[in-house]
């Protein structure tokens, strides 16, 4: 079985930017897979270069083991792409758009798949309303439908959450999980780790166009060897424990901590400090600790 | 199956969805021509020994309306998709670059053909027109909105604000129209203008259509098919070059 998703030392620049260096990269089919990286890292490019918008200077791209340049036809549709920009034709209504995107495709009559893609995105009250007319996160919704009206087993999303509201958020990633179950593998970038560590099973980091971390999210979160300790305290922290901390807020002091030994320790100089402790919150490190963690080992 | 006929019928439907500007705007320039140019010619000049001038003027005016509206429909639609952002959905499918091609030019050739008959259907009540040879009318609509069309593609293409697609068209469209033989017959004009006029490959478009209507003509239309249809396959040939080279179109 051909992987869903492979690169091979993959290559490229624009103009003085080396936008992709080296990229090699293989997803199996039906994974849920991560992509980040801090802006200008190479995750759109990487993307665009999957879906035949940019092309690569050297290296191998396949798609369901289609070469995204030999075999383009096969390649692209199986690829569905959500793109990061809010972008629509103003011509047409919701469904006229969903239509000639299926027809692109060859896919002439697509009309009880289009109608589910809209039910289960909350489109269907919007169908024959004309684009220009929708708020921008109907309009991501209708990008979404877009990527998947002709079936894709591949499906790629850019930054899907930017500027959406909770709401469609959760139905989105319903859906989307949805799909992923039922075989379609699922690329996701985007900048809420949390949204990436609930729903990715692999995830690759991203900078400066190479990948500088590849592992299961459970291994990436496993590499940052510390906990944080979360207290509000009825008094002034104890002098001995200031080194310690990590992003404190107004009201609360954050402790970074190597082991649960640690944590013993810290409680025992708050006593001793004649310290009341009024909340107390212990926590594991999350993605965006890893991916800081990756960024500034990197 | 392929993706062709959808981006066929969607460049069709967008051009069809605001036909008030695209078919409406230049029937009305055509008649405004036709009224003002006829009214103070008419009675002064006959072309051809026999033509009355506001008869000779209606075959130029409507092929004219063709040619710039061919043009007008791949170059919007190209420039409109890339300023917004949406080309990338007709990037993204499994579309060949020549029939990405095809789609544009035939859909040019569509809004010009469709132009071209309402301006004809608007001035028949004013003008006694004969139809002598509708095949050679129907020959150089065809292959002259075509060559517009092809010509809208690169323009479309190249351009990066739609300024630039303005350039294009009233600094190279609009005079090398307006100076093919729209408004005269090239035998009025200056030895040396009439030897130029010979380069302008829109002259041979204008000439060629006019004869389908009168059976008369400054140039043979045999030659003047030939000389349309070999830019036809060079407009062609450069536009698909530059579409599977993935100009400005794919990085």
């Amino acid at each position: 079985m051909p992987a869903a998703i492979e690169l091979c030392e993959v290559h490229k620049r624009f103009g003085d930017l080396q936008a992709l260096s080296g990229i090699d990269l293989e997803v199996p089919q039906g994974e849920f897979f991560g992509l980040l990286g801090p802006n200008g890292a190479g995750k759109t490019t990487l993307i665009s270069v999957l879906a035949g918008l940019v092309r690569a200077d050297r290296g191998t791209v396949r798609v369901m083991g289609h070469d995204v340049r030999a075999d383009y036809r096969a390649a692209r549709r199986s690829l569905g792409v959500v793109p990061q920009e809010l972008v629509f034709d103003p011509f047409f209504t919701v469904r006229e758009t969903l239509r000639i995107q299926s027809g692109y495709f060859g896919m002439r009559d697509n009309r009880a798949w289009i109608d589910e893609v809209m039910h289960n995105l909350d489109l269907a009250s919007k169908a024959d309303v004309n684009m220009r007319a929708l708020s921008g996160g109907m309009k991501r919704r209708v990008l979404v439908a877009q990527a998947l009206v002709h079936k894709p087993p591949v499906i790629v999303l850019d930054e899907p959450t930017a500027g959406v509201d909770v709401e469609l958020r959760q139905a989105l990633w319903e859906f989307i999980r949805r799909l992923n179950r039922d075989g379609h593998t699922i690329v996701l970038t985007t900048h809420y780790l949390e949204e990436a560590e609930a729903l990715c099973e692999r995830i690759a980091m991203l900078k400066l166009g190479r990948v500088v971390a590849l592992d299961s999210t459970p291994n990436l979160l496993k590499r940052v060897h510390h906990l944080f300790l979360r207290l509000r305290l009825g008094g002034q922290l104890p002098e001995e424990l200031r080194p310690l901390e990590h992003g404190s807020t107004a009201d609360a002091h954050v402790l970074r901590l190597k082991s649960y030994d640690d944590v013993e320790q810290a409680l025992s100089s708050i006593r001793r400090a004649g310290c009341r402790i009024e909340e107390m919150e212990l926590a594991q490190p999350d993605l965006e600790d890893a991916f800081v963690d990756v960024m500034r080992r990197s | 199956m392929s993706g062709f006929p959808t981006l066929l019928w969607k460049e069709v439907l967008r051009f069809w969805k605001v036909s008030t500007q695209t078919i409406g705007a230049p029937v009305l320039t055509a008649v405004l021509f036709l009224f003002i140019f006829g009214h103070v010619m008419e009675g002064r000049v006959r072309m051809y020994d026999s033509i009355p001038y506001t008869a000779f003027l209606v075959p130029g005016l409507v092929m004219m309306s063709v040619l710039q509206n061919a043009f007008a429909n791949s170059s919007s639609s190209l420039i409109q998709s890339k300023i917004t952002g949406n080309i990338i959905f007709v990037l993204l499918p499994p579309l060949a670059y020549w029939e990405f091609f095809a789609a544009y030019v035939l859909a040019a050739v569509a809004r010009g053909m469709v132009v071209g008959t309402a301006v004809m259907l608007v001035t028949l009540p004013f003008v006694h027109m004969e139809f002598r040879h509708p095949l050679w009318v129907l020959a150089f609509a065809f292959c002259g909105s075509a060559v517009l069309g092809a010509l809208g593609m690169m323009a479309g293409i190249w351009a990066e604000k739609i300024d630039q697609v303005a350039s294009f068209q009233n600094f190279l469209i609009m005079p090398l129209t307006f100076l093919s033989g729209v408004f005269y017959s090239i035998h009025s004009l200056p030895v040396f203008w009439q030897g130029l006029s010979h380069f302008n490959p829109f002259f041979y478009m204008i000439d060629g259509f006019r004869y389908g209507f009168f059976g008369v003509s400054d140039a043979h239309p045999a030659k003047s098919l030939a000389v349309v249809a070999a830019f036809l396959v060079l407009v062609s040939g450069l536009t698909l070059a530059v579409l599977r080279s993935g100009y400005k179109l794919r990085h």
